[in-house]
């Protein structure tokens, strides 16, 4: 038990440092394209400088991002050695195509991109920006569709039994896109998409605060403001459709986002609350029948709950699953709120006058952040206690052989080594932005 | 079974895995080699040219790790999720080593502060020195196998049984080829008195790399005859180290007619070698059991399913030419001397 526990501690907080830096490249990638992209369209020198820095910032997400995810490719190894062998057969292809299609991609253009800017045309470098783009949002597919498929198994047969048991392919196509990847990738996807703009807007707002770059300040927040926007909307759609995916393939995880103990009962929909695990009641405001509603357009609907699901087979935090998803959503609405607002007001012309909306669009960066991870867990958590749903519980499938203080040495190691990277990053980032794109001093706006 | 061109699917997958790992120690080999000597290096602008001299590409060849861990895993889980957990302390060193080197090679040129680019010296020169020396580590204990019992479980010891004298020996090897190859590389990088300065060690390596080599070889055949069956029944393969010793004593001769990029093939071929003598030794065990040979870890019980081979056999044929193009723009993009400027470490 003790192995257990410290191996999923020790995984999950591996996985959440590692998904602070790939939204964040994935994003920042692609407002970077569409600033080099409009440089070489219009030739206008405020754009060069725009993608000159922000590449400088991507840079070193994106290094964090390589650094910490090739740990999290050999825990599984690692920590996960019986999950390994269940599952090799299935995510084996994925993760194969992963590091050829993607990182090969990426890494390779990423050399160019950074180093390039005198080696290459801008036309060649504007696509080697690309390449790394593509390759950030490829190595998304893979891994989300892994995940996805530990979420819906499908394209599989188990073969063997007990301790040889596993999962092997016998329709790739079918386990690419099993029930859940669709959804899933889409909603990564655009939550990174979330995270990098995100950051752009509040540095640019803080510029803009301050009094510094404005000119290019004001270009940069339109460029991100209008992705966000559009992505904070899509997002609402494409967490719709996830969710009612999860109701069709995860009935007990879904019930445990909302709360939801009798089958028989309309499901409510809750905008906050707190659920009692023993009492089975859950405090809070809610839209009574909401969650029916939201699922079968009807108020008194039934919904599978909870109780549905002997003890064994059903997530045992429910509690913890329902608050990342409540913090996720409330989060998501908040998004779409702000950016429509500012919107309303860019529209008017009124963008830049209100002080206090770029005061939270400086603090809104955590926002899609916070966001990723609380989804992360409620997906994650609501999957439990299995592994592979229906198949491997995740209590069989750690390591045996490794021992505990094993990974309490481990753990320990990461926690030093993480904290470092965490604060080097953080500082760097200041340094960056407190520098600027350029130096004022030397360079009037006209002249660079 | 399935096969193609006449060979069997885990035996072409085994092919891949090894192309691939040796791929990853011929181009990291010559990072972390570089990274051996960085201390070697008095000025701070030497450290800078060669830490710059890598800069572009590093991450490009560390891709070559990430690509071989997926192929181990998803060719053969077994031998993946078996080592990975028996050699749990190596691995978790190696993988902080390799976020550490990240870290020091991204930071260690942003302050001017002497302390700050001291302390990221020392990081970068032992994170790249314990990698190359753990990588052998890794490989000497596969040689040597492990304790594995019924259903690949794992029972030997836990903290510290990974050092026998034989893994450090290997270590040793290791990191000896991989400071030559690191040599001979800034050697192509770089100009004046650093230049000078290298041809300097890159002898030292030279002699450091055959002693270390021929040393690890005698033990091997006199304490560990298991080790060396192989060629006993096939002497034919006895070319492998003979090759393998004539392609590095060649290094010298076109080093002193400054040949680098040559000198540089001929140390990669040193050790396409001597991995090629390790997985034709291995073959078609993965991980020998030193309980009972029925528990080894072999290419054909711990594959994946025929189906899923045939598919990533299919990706590889699609991908690889893609992989070796993007290599090829980023080599060519990036040949001839460093040159610093704005975007450099």
């Amino acid at each position: 038990m003790e192995t257990e526990i410290l191996a999923r501690i020790q995984f999950a907080f591996t996985v959440a440092f590692h998904y602070i830096y790939p939204p964040l490249s994935i994003g920042i990638g692609l407002i970077m394209v569409i600033m080099e992209g409009l440089y070489l369209k219009t030739g206008n020198k405020h754009y060069e400088v725009l993608t000159r820095f922000w590449l400088k910032i991507f840079a070193i997400t994106f290094g964090i991002g390589v650094a910490t995810g090739i740990i999290m490719e050999f825990e599984f190894g690692t920590n996960w050695s019986v999950y390994s062998r269940y599952v090799g057969d299935i995510f084996g292809s994925a993760l194969a195509a992963e590091g050829l299609f993607a990182f090969g991609l990426e890494s390779a253009f990423l050399g160019v991109l950074i180093f390039g800017w005198n080696r290459v045309s801008p036309k060649v470098h504007f696509i080697s920006a690309v390449g790394v783009f593509l390759g950030s949002m490829f190595s998304a597919v893979w891994i989300v569709v892994a995940n996805s498929w530990q979420q819906t198994p499908a394209g599989y047969h188990i073969v063997g039994e007990g301790f040889n048991a596993r999962a092997e392919v016998t329709d790739f196509w079918a386990m690419v896109f099993n029930p859940s990847s669709v959804d899933r990738i889409i909603h990564v996807w655009q939550g990174a998409f979330l995270a990098g703009t995100f950051l752009v807007l509040s540095v640019h707002a803080y510029y803009l605060l301050k009094g510094r770059y404005i000119e290019i300040s004001k270009k940069a927040f339109k460029i991100a403001l209008t992705v966000a926007t559009i992505f904070s909307l899509l997002q609402l759609v494409s967490g719709h459709s996830s969710a009612e995916g999860v109701a069709e393939n995860q009935p007990a995880k879904l019930a445990a986002m909302e709360g939801h103990y009798e089958t028989n009962a309309a499901a409510d929909l809750y905008l906050f609350g707190w659920v009692d695990d023993a009492s089975q009641e859950v405090t809070g405001l809610k839209v009574p029948g909401g969650l029916s509603f939201l699922l079968h357009q009807d108020f008194e609907a039934p919904v599978t709950g909870l109780n549905a699901f002997p003890k064994e087979d059903r997530p045992t935090q429910v509690n913890a699953v329902f608050q990342f998803y409540h913090i996720m959503i409330s989060i998501g609405m908040f998004l779409i709120g702000l950016t429509l607002y500012a919107c309303f007001l860019w529209w008017r012309g009124k963008l830049f006058d209100k002080k206090w909306l770029l005061r939270i669009f400086v603090f809104s960066v955590l926002l899609p952040q916070i966001a990723n991870q609380a989804g992360w867990f409620a997906a994650e958590m609501g999957r439990q206690p299995w592994i592979v749903y229906g198949h491997l519980r995740t209590s069989e499938g750690f390591s045996q052989e490794v021992s505990s203080n094993q990974i309490l040495f481990s753990l320990i190691l990461f926690l030093v080594v993480y904290t470092l990277l965490f604060l080097l990053f953080i500082y760097s980032l200041n340094k960056k932005i407190k520098h600027g794109p350029y130096d004022e001093a030397e360079h009037a706006l006209d002249i660079i | 079974m399935e096969t193609f061109l006449g060979i069997d699917y885990p035996t072409l997958w085994y092919l891949v895995v090894g192309l691939l790992f040796s791929g990853y120690a011929i181009l990291e080999g010559f990072d972390y080699g570089a990274g051996s000597w960085h201390l070697f290096f008095k000025k701070d602008l030497s450290r800078r040219i060669a830490i710059n001299a890598i800069g572009p590409l590093w991450d490009a060849n560390q891709v070559w790790l990430i690509i071989g861990g997926g192929a181990l895993f998803a060719g053969f889980p077994v031998m993946y999720a078996t080592m990975l957990s028996a050699m749990y302390i190596p691995f978790m060193l190696f993988l902080m080593l390799l976020v550490l080197r990240s870290a020091a090679i991204k930071f260690r040129s942003a302050e001017e502060m002497t302390w700050w680019r001291k302390t990221w010296d020392i990081i970068y020169f032992t994170s790249n020195t314990l990698i190359s020396f753990l990588l052998g580590v890794v490989l000497a204990n596969v040689l040597q196998g492990f304790e594995i019992g019924e259903n690949f479980s794992y029972q030997g010891g836990i903290f510290f049984s990974f050092l026998s004298p034989y893994a450090i020996m290997v270590g040793f090897t290791t990191l000896s080829i991989f400071m030559t190859q690191g040599a001979i590389f800034l050697l192509l990088k770089t100009e004046g008195r650093l230049h000078a300065r290298l041809t300097f060690l890159l002898k030292k390596a030279m002699i450091f790399f055959i002693l270390s080599f021929v040393i690890t070889s005698f033990y091997t055949l006199i304490y560990l005859p298991g080790v060396t069956d192989k060629f006993k029944e096939n002497p034919v393969f006895f070319i492998l180290p003979v090759l393998a010793f004539l392609a590095v004593a060649n290094v010298p001769r076109l080093v002193s007619k400054k040949k680098y990029a040559h000198a540089l093939v001929f140390s990669s071929l040193t050790m396409a070698f001597l991995l090629m003598l390790v997985a034709f030794q291995l073959y078609p065990v993965l991980l020998p059991s030193t309980i009972s040979s029925e528990y080894s870890v072999t290419i054909y019980n711990a594959a994946s399913s025929q189906k899923s081979l045939g598919i990533m056999l299919t990706i590889v044929v699609i991908g690889a030419p893609l992989l070796a193009g993007y290599f090829l723009f980023l080599y060519k993009t990036f040949h001839g001397k460093v040159t610093l400027d704005d975007t450099s470490y």
